[in-house]
């Protein structure tokens, strides 16, 4: 999703780009995404103001692509089983709201008529009119058609060097088919970020955070909002490897209805595990009684590439003239896409920067750096 | 020459009773499926599909392409290639995903 | 059974058709503690498929071959130890203990040191599986021997009511002692169709002809694999004698290309096929008929086996089999599988690979007896029909040119409703060249049945030119739910209920 997006926003400044993926589009971590298109999770911060101008994008991207990208500004709903919940959320939708967001505190008698099938006796909770969610693979595809003929899709074609000048600037990447030169390449590589950053001679710790999905079979609108607990915003903030886990529970367009997320760091295995099918569960149906009844009939497994401060990696890598990283956004990717793919268009084709990206500077976790 | 499938078996069943497909009365004999019992009265098709209201029935038959889906006693989604008939089923016609009643 | 009920057993077997009994039956005679799943209520799996007790049949045997081979596999199990848990519909297999991996986390109260790692198998219970309590059974070995399910391409109005599988109307037939309608044509490819066919008529429909897409010609360039494996011509000789007595026809290179109807079979279009299964213009015939029984060959049923990791290997007709080594190990130790998991052969090699599995097991992994010669003689009996069924598979591949069936308007995806159409769009336009992108941009594979009604086609319609792409295709088989899971099932995991198989319901005895 963020390689399109920056194959787009390039594209439509006038550049001409070549897209190279080993698999095909959206076969990594996009594919495996809910399409969460999130400010409700995001603390007042370089985060949140990357998520806030991508909102806007979005909905400007929404109009453009065709309604099979499911775009829905369906909001979010974040609820809190008891007083000390509501208590935490309260604080950080205030600071959420000096920031931009907009936050809507709704009482526990007020949730049935935004969820009516929610748990009873939940202390409240608050409504997000900005959350919106799309199908990210159909999003990414579309839009990579939509960048038009600027674009040149390379697929099932893997990246196995880069090429440089004598003087260290990258001048193309070179794949098992041969070599295409380019003035700057981009590592959208996602979860192998760190892989590609590692072709370049350049460290970007990025690691993969799993998670699971579990999808249940074709159901009426039942879920209307992206609704989860409180405890999802500490857990997709926590540094933790083990395994956390906080339903995160939403209806789709074609019925089914997705339960998140999980997160931990286990390399890249797809092992199934029963403990988080359990966890995930268990939080689903303590929100949403009536699933108990309801089936699952798929799971699966994707990788979130995370950097220690959960912050992404966007701009040009001031090691290597050229390279410029657009990867890193842990389980948000799809959501700030838009705004990721306008900051490295705006880089490579030296535009004003809409928002400072010092914050995301490729070489903040290097050791002199 | 054998006319039928019991008398090719030599079947001797318990005796049969009665289901309902739509309030429509059904023969079944004792240990056939939901799905042998209306294939039995000539029915081929107990649901519709969610996107374009096509009718469907049993093509498997063995559980695997879950097309015979059907509401039995309110129950939706039930495999009726598998699920054992018995004396008083209501079976109804199941309306796309079945689940009507919780929608919203 | 297992000293006490919090010991894991010695081997589950999965599936209790030809394999898995002979399997679960050869490792008790051996001594091993055994657990023996399946979804019936009945042993016997697809092939031996027989109505219930409660239908009194008193010759079950008409619709079978070989059903002596069958009755003595199940005074067997009758006399083992075995425990047979009917009803039991596993959605997924895990390692409990070990690496880590998994349930690592999670430490059973009391559980002792094991030799090795022991397996969690996942069950949901009933006769669909919708109703009944959730159960885990733990075992040091597991046995696959889930059998196949039918392959189908779909063709337009395979939707409608009274377009059954062919193998669906043999278990209707077998099981419920029913027929989809009087009068049914057989279509598709492979040799179970004439098997159809020859039942059929002889419940009592009439069959007017078999439409066989390939050219039966092919068997006779194996002569020495046909020699090798006399069963089989006999077979095929009473297939073919009974389908004389009906008098039904055999159109092979053909294909049904149209079913006509408008809430049910009314008539089929068959029309002759080229060398490479185009359809060649203007040989359309209309046949008329109220039912039609329809597949191509069978697919091994293997997502336990993929989930768990397990290596595949590409058969000779396009499907996806376990890559399995010369004791019918998979690639993941601990795990064992036998019959159409490592490719369709048929029952009887069925057995000899479940009993092979089952030696193998009791010797490799508890120091039975091994028994080398009868081990040799197993070996070379599988050799000898895998050879012939891989021969026969060669001759049943759909050629490249079945795609050229669909109109763009005809359904893929039965679940989701695809169309041809839909998926050709999002070859064309949106650069899905296999079926998982195919699968993320449409929809088509993710409905009820998980892509095994349409996973050949979205394969085929992926690679654009109808080719089966298979060093390319990724694990279609990918399953992590073989069956669907209720979500109560799920958040009741940990819950030590479901860990006592001899508390478990649906058991036999």
């Amino acid at each position: 999703m963020v390689g399109a997006a920056c194959a787009y926003f390039a594209a439509r400044a006038g550049l001409s780009v070549t897209v190279v993926d080993r698999g095909p589009v959206a076969g990594g971590t996009t594919g495996a995404g809910e399409g969460n298109l999130l400010v409700s999770d995001k603390e007042p911060g370089p985060e949140l103001e990357l998520a806030l101008l991508s909102t806007e994008l979005w909905r400007e991207l929404a109009d453009m692509l065709p309604p099979g990208i499911e775009y829905e500004p369906k909001g979010g709903l974040v609820v809190a089983s008891g007083e000390a919940g509501l208590r935490v959320l309260r604080d950080f939708a205030a600071g959420q709201e000096k920031a931009g967001v907009r936050a809507e505190e709704v009482p526990a008698e007020r949730l049935e008529d935004l969820e009516p099938h929610l748990a009873p006796g939940l202390a409240g909770g608050f409504h997000y009119p900005q959350d919106a969610q799309v199908m990210p693979a159909l999003a990414a595809a579309h839009l990579l058609r939509a960048a038009g003929d600027r674009v040149c899709l390379r697929l099932g074609e893997e990246v196995i060097g880069l090429l440089t000048t004598a003087d260290g600037a990258v001048r193309g990447v070179r794949t098992a088919a041969g070599e295409m030169h380019a003035g700057h390449v981009v590592n959208a590589a996602g979860a192998w970020g760190g892989e590609f950053a590692r072709l370049a001679g350049v460290e970007l710790p990025v690691l993969p955070r799993r998670g699971f999905v579990l999808v249940t079979e074709p159901l009426p609108r039942v879920v209307r909002h992206k609704v989860y607990a409180a405890d999802y915003v500490a857990d997709v903030a926590s540094d933790s490897a083990a395994l956390g886990t906080s339903a995160v529970v939403e209806g789709t367009a074609a019925g089914p209805v997705l339960i998140g997320a999980s997160r931990e760091r286990v390399g890249f295995d797809r092992t199934l595990s029963t403990e988080v099918l359990r966890r995930l569960a268990v939080q689903a149906t303590a929100l949403f009684p009536f699933l108990a009844g309801v089936r699952a009939i798929r799971t699966y497994a994707g990788f979130r590439p995370y950097l220690p401060d959960h912050l992404p990696a966007i701009g040009p890598d001031p090691r290597v003239p050229g390279l410029l990283h657009a990867c890193g956004h842990e389980g948000a990717g799809v959501g700030l896409a838009p705004a990721t793919g306008l900051l490295i268009a705006r880089s490579l084709g030296g535009g004003e920067l809409p928002l400072d990206i010092g914050a995301f500077s490729p070489v903040r976790f290097a050791a002199d750096g | 020459m054998a006319r039928t499938p019991a008398e090719l078996v030599g079947a001797n069943p318990g005796p049969a009773f009665e289901i309902t497909m739509d309030g429509r009365p059904v023969t079944a004999l004792p240990g056939q499926s939901v799905a042998a019992a209306l294939w039995s009265a000539g029915i081929l098709a107990w649901r519709t599909t969610r996107t374009t209201g096509r009718p469907r029935g049993a093509f498997c038959g063995i559980g695997q392409c879950y097309d015979c889906l059907a509401t039995i006693n309110g129950e939706p989604n039930r495999r009726a290639c598998l699920v054992p008939a018995r004396p008083g089923d209501v079976i109804i016609t199941q309306e796309g995903h079945g689940h009507a009643r919780i929608g919203v | 059974m297992p000293a006490s009920a919090s010991d894991p057993y010695d081997l589950a077997v999965i599936g209790a058709g030809s394999a898995g009994l002979a399997g679960a039956v050869t490792a008790a005679e051996l001594g091993l503690s055994v657990a023996l799943l399946d979804s019936s209520p009945q042993t016997g799996g697809q092939f031996y498929r027989h109505p219930a007790q409660a239908i009194g049949a008193v010759r079950p045997e008409a619709l079978h071959h070989d059903w002596p081979a069958f009755a003595e596999l199940r005074r067997r199990l009758e006399r083992s130890e075995v425990r047979h848990l009917s009803g039991h519909h596993v959605w997924a297999v895990t390692k409990e203990n070990g690496d880590g991996k998994g349930n690592g986390e999670r430490k059973g109260d009391g559980e002792r040191k094991e030799r090795g790692d022991v397996w969690a198998v996942h069950a949901v219970t009933g006769a669909d599986g919708a109703e009944g309590q959730p159960v885990r059974v733990r075992a040091r070995a597991v046995l696959l021997a889930t059998g196949a399910y039918e392959r189908q391409l779909p063709f337009p109005g395979w939707t409608l009511p009274g377009v059954v599988g062919a193998g669906g109307a043999q278990a209707m037939l077998k099981s419920g002692l029913v027929l989809p309608g009087k009068r049914i044509v057989v279509a598709g490819s492979g040799p179970l169709l004439l098997a159809v066919a020859s039942s059929l008529a002889a419940a009592g429909a009439q069959v007017p002809a078999v439409i066989e897409a390939s050219g039966y010609l092919g068997y006779a360039r194996h002569p020495r694999a046909l020699a090798a494996n006399p069963q089989k011509l006999v077979e095929a000789a009473v297939h073919g004698a009974a389908l004389l007595r009906h008098r039904v026809r055999l159109r092979t290179r053909s294909a049904v290309t149209e079913v006509h109807g408008t809430d049910r079979v009314e008539a089929v279009t068959v029309t002759r096929l080229d060398r490479d299964w185009r359809p060649v213009r203007g040989t359309g015939r209309r046949i008329a008929c109220d039912a039609l029984a329809v597949g191509h060959g069978l697919a091994p049923q293997i997502e336990l086996a993929t989930a768990l990791g397990c290596a595949t290997r590409p058969t000779a007709d396009g499907t996806t089999a376990l890559a399995l080594g010369g004791l019918q190990e998979t690639s993941v130790p601990g795990v064992w599988a036998a019959g159409e998991t490592g490719g369709i052969g048929g029952a009887q090699l069925a057995r000899a690979e479940g009993e092979l599995a089952g030696t193998a097991v009791a010797a490799g992994l508890y120091g039975r007896p091994y028994r080398e010669g009868r081990i040799r003689a197993l070996q070379r009996r599988r050799d000898r029909m895998r050879g012939f069924a891989e021969a026969m598979a060669a001759r049943h591949a759909p050629a490249a040119g079945w795609t050229d069936w669909l109109t763009d308007a005809t359904d893929v995806c039965r679940c989701e409703e695809v169309t041809a159409g839909r998926i050709r769009e999002a070859v064309t336009d949106l650069g899905a060249s296999d079926a998982h992108t195919v699968k993320l941009l449409t929809r088509a594979g993710m409905g009820w049945c998980q892509g095994r009604m349409c996973g050949t086609a979205a394969v085929c319609l992926a690679a654009g030119e109808g080719q089966l792409r298979r060093a390319v295709e990724p694990p279609a088989e990918r399953r992590p739910f073989a069956v669907p899971v209720p979500l109560s099932a799920l958040a009741s995991l940990d819950e030590p209920t479901g860990t006592r198989p001899d508390t478990a319901p649906g058991t036999d005895h």
